[in-house]
């Protein structure tokens, strides 16, 4: 036992030194590679847990939305709609939603701005998320003055800001008395942006959504499940950016990996037949070249894993927020929760250390079974 | 010390950071459970149905009350362009209807 373990140990030692004797060679291999690893498993890190925190808090979206459309278009939802909705056998609940879009000419940014209910929203005060405190350098107290649809201003006291803690929900939000919504947007009274509808048991969801969809052919219902999906296909892996990321890294990899498979240097071979006729066995020369992949992919994917980690979690992902930031003028700076999911990483690591091992031997064990005189003189 | 054992010590050294990550990972998701409630409750309150990744266009600001045609409709000839678009794609058609 400890002669094998002796044995593996002056093998490592020379393969390091082997190695090392090619440093500029072998570090920028391992930097590419590290780099490759790196960017792999952060997207599955920002991914895995942006899907996580998505189920968890989507969990507690309306049962069922219904918007109406005209034209193709989504269009405002009479109240009738609502009166009738509220009949169908099964629903609870149907509360009118009033939301927009507020474009900010001062700087650029586009708030969403919700009615909150009657008894939470006070009139000429507004609720704002941590964002828009930021882009606007707001305090609880202030003043924020918007310009309504009639070009009369509406000035607004910050009865609270959303902590910071709620940005990935409400980092762009100003919630607002539905008077004052009806004020700043010259908004109709008697309708809503949509309906948000619950229903008693989740299993009628699709009969109801039948019901509606019968009853009102011109409405849209989108089922709490839809909403869930289009989340759970965030970062989908046929996304444009997500695939050229994915393409562009498997390719890199495969470029690695066929250098490797496809043959030695000169100097290699050269290095196999010296170590063959001073009597080193053909086993030993694939466990050289054994560790000589291992050490290379192993060391890669450990840091490139921990680095990819330390990326996504602790440093909210830089890399990524760019591409999501894209023309932001607010952009939430959330801190995702870290979310390791094993059978990925598992994956990783098959998909890149043990093919990239196997690339090693395979060209080593072609020279390692010629005659030493002829891998020399390759 | 033989710069075996310092590779292996290294390899090793990683390996325990490495297999720390699943119990950080769990330790920060129960550390940040009362954020998690906050948001939910505010979702909740306010019937939201949609978190905020970025705030560049309204078919990426509210995807689940968009449709596939919504980035094309700004006017005739628009094409999708703003970068968020290609990460984040819209509700697909209902399949989970009769």
């Amino acid at each position: 036992m400890k002669r094998a373990v002796e044995r593996h140990l002056n093998i490592l030692e020379f393969t390091l030194a082997s190695l090392l004797r090619r440093k500029a060679k072998n570090l920028s291999l391992l930097a590419m590679y590290l780099l490759v690893i790196f960017i792999l498993a952060s997207l599955l890190f920002f991914v895995t847990g942006l899907k996580r925190e998505a189920a968890v808090i989507l969990n507690d979206a309306p049962d069922m939305v219904v918007q109406r459309l005209v034209a193709g278009r989504q269009d405002l939802v009479p109240d009738g709609y609502a009166a009738e909705i509220a009949a169908i056998r099964g629903v609870t609940a149907v509360r009118p939603r009033l939301w927009g879009y507020y474009y900010d000419a001062l700087n650029g940014a586009n708030y969403t701005v919700m009615a909150g209910d009657d008894t939470t929203a006070i009139s000429e005060k507004a609720t704002i998320g941590a964002g828009v405190a930021k882009v606007r350098n707001l305090a609880v107290g202030d003043l924020l003055p918007l310009i309504s649809y009639d070009k009369a201003p509406l000035l607004l006291e910050i009865s609270a800001i959303f902590p910071s803690a709620s940005n990935l929900v409400a980092a762009d939000m100003i919630v607002i008395s539905p008077v004052d919504f009806q004020q700043l947007f010259n908004f109709p009274s008697g309708q809503a942006t949509d309906l948000a509808v619950t229903v008693r048991n989740a299993k009628e969801l699709p009969t109801v959504a039948a019901k509606i969809a019968a009853r009102f052919p011109d409405s849209r219902p989108i089922l709490k499940s839809e909403i869930q999906r289009t989340y759970q296909s965030v970062f989908d892996w046929r996304g444009g950016m997500t695939l050229i990321i994915l393409a562009s890294s498997l390719l890199s990899f495969i470029i690695f990996a066929w250098d490797k498979a496809t043959g030695l240097s000169a100097e290699e071979r050269k290095e196999i037949g010296i170590l063959k006729s001073i009597g080193w066995e053909t086993s030993d020369v694939l466990l050289l070249k054994f560790w000589e992949g291992l050490v290379i992919s192993l060391t890669a994917f450990l840091l490139g894993v921990i680095l990819a980690y330390g990326h996504v979690f602790f440093l909210s992902a830089p890399l990524f927020a760019q591409a999501l930031k894209g023309w932001s003028v607010i952009y939430p700076d959330f801190k995702l929760m870290p979310v390791v999911d094993a059978y990925q990483l598992a994956v990783l690591f098959f998909l890149t250390v043990v093919p990239y091992t196997t690339a090693t031997i395979i060209p080593c064990w072609r020279a390692a079974t010629i005659d030493p005189d002829a891998a020399m003189r390759y | 010390m033989r710069r075996s054992l310092q590779f292996l010590l290294f390899t090793g050294v990683s390996l325990i950071i490495f297999m720390l990550l699943p119990l950080h990972a769990l330790r920060a998701q129960q550390r940040s459970a009362d954020e998690l409630r906050e948001q939910s409750f505010l979702f909740k309150s306010l019937q939201l149905t949609d978190l905020c990744l970025t705030t560049e266009a309204r078919y990426t600001r509210h995807p689940a009350m968009a449709d596939r045609h919504a980035p094309f409709q700004s006017h005739p000839v628009a094409l999708e362009h703003f970068p968020s678009g290609s990460l984040i794609l819209p509700l697909l058609p209902g399949r989970d209807r009769l």
